[in-house]
């Protein structure tokens, strides 16, 4: 008998996947090229791209000068037909300026220590996992500003300095970061107050946020430069950067009360109802149950109010204040720099500063939003 | 049951304690009230400083470079301060409704399924929203303005149509003559007969499953009914084209002031800036909103057999719109109380002219006065009319 | 008390200088050590900031010529610098004991804010930069011209009036700061730039190419520069008005900070009336005797400071035309120490 069998005994060999399906050309099929109308789209797309992306190379890269002493190294020789893309050099002359503003050249190391600390303190903070939450939080919000206080402005046999010597980064930093700050705290007890039962309180918190939220950051800041001074008794005056810091401070108190009742919404009923049945008083309750989850909950909120007044510090170039973009716009009027693309230079400066900032806190927000999705969400 | 409870102390009845912080609260508050109000009435007295509204009816005698209603130097602070306002109301409108399509566009183009085009809206959104509004109206201004040809120069020409140099877009500027009215009459019928041809054709379509192309019908008559009218009346509406000039006196070249409709390059950087900046947002807004509606949604509208088009207009926005509006309403808000960065670039809104009146009289605290209300009032009207739109879209649950 | 307290605490608080609302200024300044003196946010020339943050100029120079008058000491001063919009507010409110910063004296200013000004530091008057390629030589060719301004000045009040008055069309574009102005005068923005002729002088410094630009012969205001103070207070108005006549008197009688040592010795009554061998004049007005002494010997005589900061010799280049003294045929003019 022969040994028939008409069943194959091994697996035939896998082969491979047609190649338009796979790879590369696989995926620009699906991707790019899936039907004429996205042929159409992806050509639209490629071409936008590179209109938009070509330019700002040449410009920021390819044009561009590195190296030199004043205006005559980014000043095309008349006649040569020479593109200057870039001055790079005039912001390496001004870099300092962009940092510590006009603060006196031998005191900059306070301002670096200043930093110094800052970051030592924020990152062991923003990073989960790492112990001494508790002391951290202690350290960078008491101890931290009270340090960095003395520090820049004096005192303790330290010069002092005044503050409309600070600018740049230091004075964008100073408000974004003292804004945020003491906002969260007025923030909190306005959320509390929009959500309490005590008609009158809760009457006062609603206008106040509604008011705040309703005008525009500008406004308040000219209110806080021009009208505050009226308000004061003859004879008190403030400084003027604790001036906008007051504006700031009550504008995002504002926007963060808002945020952080949102927090407090996302609690299901059950905890507050737990924790008076456990007999908690009412700022027991809040303390210890409701506000430890809540604000957990909206530190991505948070940190976007953050971003938002981040940004939003630029605004004080208009009432005088030289911040980081103050300062550049101020750089403009030194003849020795004066360029074609002295302003174009400036403000890309500006704009990849600002950028790697924001985007990198909305990064960090995203993460924290992942990590805090631990199932109280309805 | 007892039905009063056990005495307590006072401190301890929740009622009484409630009644007693308030209390506190509002003493606090009425002497900070009091003691501000004192303090600036003191101040005022003493420094001599006019107050109350008087100021107003005094003849501004500054000019203003746009101004909407008529105006001029003999014009009093009253109406300098008007001019500001509809310059405001024009940034807004003119932005908002830029902003929306821009924003919509963009959001949808994030959830398209081509690569190129879903990156390219990505990184418009990420590059575009982490940079602070003032800067981006600071580079379409000065960046910009720094590179178009100067007033005397031949100007850069957009299709043939608008020109553009360092004075802004010129273009044409529509002059009304008799019998335009006509025109105005039928374009407000050809709305009305569509408001009632849409009412129709849903009650026929809920009867009998036919549909109507209504869509055709209201585009035929809105721009048909005013054409049919204008041509009735012998075409009224004329255009006057910019002039430009290179010969003569040196202040004379270039493009004539006062012909021709100009829209100033300070208006063009402030409207450019705020769209592009607000359209980030709402870009995400729409991607959120439309990610919202479950995929099952599409899938069973798929199988109805409607195609992708309908399936996004007649089942995907109309949910997404839900999701969309509140969000939407604030980024609207937003938009115009930004439009008061216009001080920064010389742009004569609300805010600047307020701020050159309250230079030249030093009336600081009417002024800001001015500026809250009109911010307010703007705010709360445009949350309103959004209240209202959102709860004509809200879902009417049984 | 109460009302009183409050105050205190705040400004204790916030670290903030709490002053007796009632207290004579000169009597505050003494305690506290220092002038606060209200200046330009930097206008070359008048009050400009270094990059080490030390002021120069006119205007700064004038706070200091008090602080000498004062502490004998003419760093014992500080300087905040203030938009045209905030100036008056700051004075008003007391944030600055003096507003040395290119103010223009007008009957509204002096009369309806409650300001006092105490003299004429440097006559001025609004002009015109234009472009030299435009090859305009007279301001009445500007008929149809744009022109950029500052907002909140007189100067935008001044050119309305200019036009208006010799029938030519125009248009303006105001903005917030001067700097904003010079960018966008710089751009091509617009054809025409205006602002005091010192400022032109000053602002053209900035200019990509401040050769290509002229400044046109017509003054179309008159704008008389000087030192601010509040008013109510008239023994620191004397003292500022006094150390502005000072200055002039010894240029006038030839008393400068190189010479003033040996003029102390001179036997002209007039100069031992002005640096205080004679006589008994500071004290009348809550200073030293020596107090004009100290003023010329830390800051110098007014042509000194006027030839330092803004004089033919300097960037600014500004001739001294009806600055100079009125013997000299310009309208500078103090009446005598008697």
């Amino acid at each position: 008998m022969t040994d028939l069998s008409y069943v194959r005994a091994d697996e035939s060999p896998n082969l491979p996947p047609p190649v338009n399906t796979t790879g590369v050309i696989g995926w620009m099929r699906a991707n790019l090229f899936s039907s004429i109308g996205n042929t159409i789209l992806t050509l639209i797309g490629v071409f936008l791209a590179y209109s938009i992306f070509e330019p700002l190379i040449e410009f920021s890269l390819i044009n561009a000068v590195w190296e030199g002493e004043n205006r005559q190294a980014c000043v095309a020789p008349p006649d040569s037909g020479l593109h200057v893309g870039a001055c790079w050099a005039y912001v390496k002359a001004y870099l300092p300026q962009f940092i510590y503003g006009r603060y006196p050249i031998d005191e900059r190391w306070r301002v670096d220590i200043v930093y110094g600390l800052f970051a030592l303190l924020l990152i062991p903070m923003a990073i989960p996992g790492v112990p001494f939450k508790r002391t951290n939080a202690l350290l960078l919000l008491i101890a931290y500003p009270i340090v960095a206080y003395f520090l820049l402005t004096g005192g303790f046999g330290l010069q002092i300095v005044e503050t409309n010597l600070w600018g740049g980064l230091l004075v964008t930093l100073v408000i974004a970061v003292t804004g945020i700050t003491a906002s969260l705290p007025l923030g909190i007890l306005l959320a509390l107050g929009r959500r309490s039962n005590l008609p009158i309180i809760k009457l006062v918190s609603v206008i106040f946020i509604e008011f705040w939220r309703g005008v525009p950051l500008i406004t308040v800041l000219f209110m806080s430069s021009v009208m505050l001074p009226l308000f004061l008794p003859e004879g008190v005056n403030f400084d003027k950067l604790l001036r906008v810091l007051i504006g700031v401070t009550l504008f995002s108190a504002a926007y963060m009360a808002e945020v952080v009742r949102g927090g407090l919404q996302a609690i299901p009923k059950g905890q507050y109802e737990g924790a008076q049945a456990l007999g908690l008083r009412y700022w027991q309750m809040m303390g210890l149950i409701i506000l430890p989850q809540a604000l957990k909950l909206v530190i991505p909120g948070i940190v976007n109010t953050f971003i938002g007044l981040f940004k939003d510090t630029t605004l004080v170039l208009i009432v005088g204040m030289f911040d980081l973009l103050g300062q550049i716009q101020s750089s403009f009027t030194d003849p020795t720099w004066s360029s074609p693309t002295q302003a174009h230079t400036g403000y890309l400066f500006a704009a990849m500063v600002f950028w790697s900032f924001c985007f990198g806190m909305s990064r960090y927000s995203l993460f924290m939003e992942k990590k805090l999705h631990t199932g109280h969400k309805r | 049951m007892e039905a009063h409870p056990p005495r307590t102390s006072l401190w301890n009845d929740p009622k009484a304690r409630g009644i007693i912080f308030q209390a506190l609260l509002v003493a606090v508050l009425s002497y900070l009230v009091f003691w501000i109000v004192r303090n600036t009435i003191g101040n005022l007295e003493k420094q001599n400083i006019a107050s109350g509204f008087a100021f107003l009816d005094t003849t501004a005698g500054f000019g203003i470079s746009q101004t909407l209603v008529s105006y001029s130097e003999t014009s009093s602070y009253g109406r300098a301060i008007l001019v500001g306002f509809f310059n405001t109301l024009l940034v807004a409108v003119v932005g908002i409704i830029a902003a929306t399509i821009l924003g919509f566009v963009i959001g949808i183009a994030r959830l398209s399924n081509n690569w190129v085009i879903s990156r390219l809206a990505y990184c418009y959104v990420e590059v575009i929203r982490n940079i602070p509004l003032l800067l981006q109206i600071l580079f379409w201004y000065v960046a910009a303005l720094r590179s178009l040809p100067s007033k005397r120069e031949e100007p850069l020409s957009l299709f043939g149509l608008v020109d553009m140099n360092v004075f802004g877009l010129w273009g044409p500027k529509p002059i009304f003559g008799e019998g335009s009215s006509t025109a105005v009459i039928a374009f407000i019928a050809a709305i009305v007969i569509t408001i009632f041809m849409r009412r129709w054709a849903h009650k026929r379509q809920d009867a009998t499953g036919q549909q109507f192309p209504v869509g055709w019908t209201t585009l035929g008559l809105i721009v048909g009914l005013p054409l049919l009218a204008l041509i009735v009346t012998g075409f009224p509406i004329s255009f006057e084209w910019p002039v430009f000039v290179d010969t003569g006196p040196v202040f004379g070249r270039g493009f004539q002031l006062g012909v021709g409709l100009n829209i100033i390059p300070e208006l063009v950087a402030l409207t450019l800036a705020l769209s592009i900046y607000t359209a980030s947002f709402i870009a995400e807004i729409v991607r959120a909103g439309i990610q919202a509606i479950s995929h099952g949604q599409t899938e069973a509208s798929h199988a109805l057999g409607l195609r992708h088009g309908p399936t996004l207009r007649l089942v995907i926005i109309p949910q997404a719109l839900r999701v969309i509006i509140p969000p939407l309403t604030s980024q609207y808000l937003n938009l115009t109380k930004n439009s008061s960065l216009a001080v920064a670039i010389g742009y004569p809104d609300l805010v600047a002219t307020g701020g050159t009146v309250l230079n030249q009289t030093g009336q600081a605290i009417e002024i800001i006065g001015i500026w809250m209300l009109v911010y307010l009032s703007l705010s709360l009207t445009t949350s309103g009319l959004m209240n209202w739109y959102n709860q004509r879209v809200a879902l009417i649950e049984r | 008390m109460k009302t009183k307290f409050l105050p205190v605490v705040l400004g204790a608080a916030l670290g903030v200088a709490a002053t007796g609302a009632n207290a004579a200024k000169l009597d505050d300044v003494k305690a506290k050590g220092f002038v606060q003196c209200g200046v330009s946010q930097g206008l070359p020339g008048f009050s400009n900031p270094d990059s080490a943050g030390n002021w120069t100029g006119l205007d700064v120079d004038f706070c200091r010529a008090m602080a000498a008058a004062i502490f004998d000491d003419a760093n014992a001063v500080k300087f905040t610098p203030l938009s045209a919009k905030e100036r008056f507010t700051a004075l008003q409110s007391g944030e600055i004991d003096v507003l040395s910063r290119n103010t223009t004296w007008t009957m509204s200013r002096d009369t309806q804010l409650g300001l006092n000004f105490a003299g004429v530091t440097y006559y001025d008057g609004q002009g015109f930069m234009v472009r030299k390629s435009l090859g305009v030589t007279s301001a009445l060719e500007l008929s149809g011209a744009t022109v950029c301004t500052q907002t909140g000045t007189t100067t935008e009040l001044n050119v309305a009036d200019y036009f208006r008055a010799n029938n030519m069309p125009y248009e303006i574009v105001a903005f917030e700061k001067n700097d904003e102005v010079v960018q966008a005068y710089d751009a091509g923005r617009c054809d025409v730039f205006t602002t005091d002729a010192s400022g032109l002088y000053a602002e053209r410094l900035k200019l990509t190419n401040p050769g290509d630009h002229q400044v046109l012969p017509e003054i179309i205001s008159k704008e008389p520069l000087g030192p601010v103070v509040q008013q109510g207070d008239d023994q620191w108005f004397n003292v500022t008005k006094w150390v502005y006549f000072a200055l002039i008197n010894a240029e006038e009688a030839g008393v400068n900070s190189a010479n003033v040592d040996e003029m102390k010795s001179s036997e002209d009554p007039n100069v031992k009336r002005l640096l205080g061998t004679e006589g008994a004049f500071g004290e009348a007005i809550g200073l030293s005797n020596d107090w004009a002494y100290r003023v010329v010997k830390h800051v110098g005589n007014y042509g000194e400071i006027f030839e330092r900061n803004v004089g033919p010799d300097t960037p600014l280049g500004i001739a001294r035309g009806l600055n100079a003294l009125w013997s000299k045929g310009g309208i500078q003019y103090a009446p005598p120490v008697r």
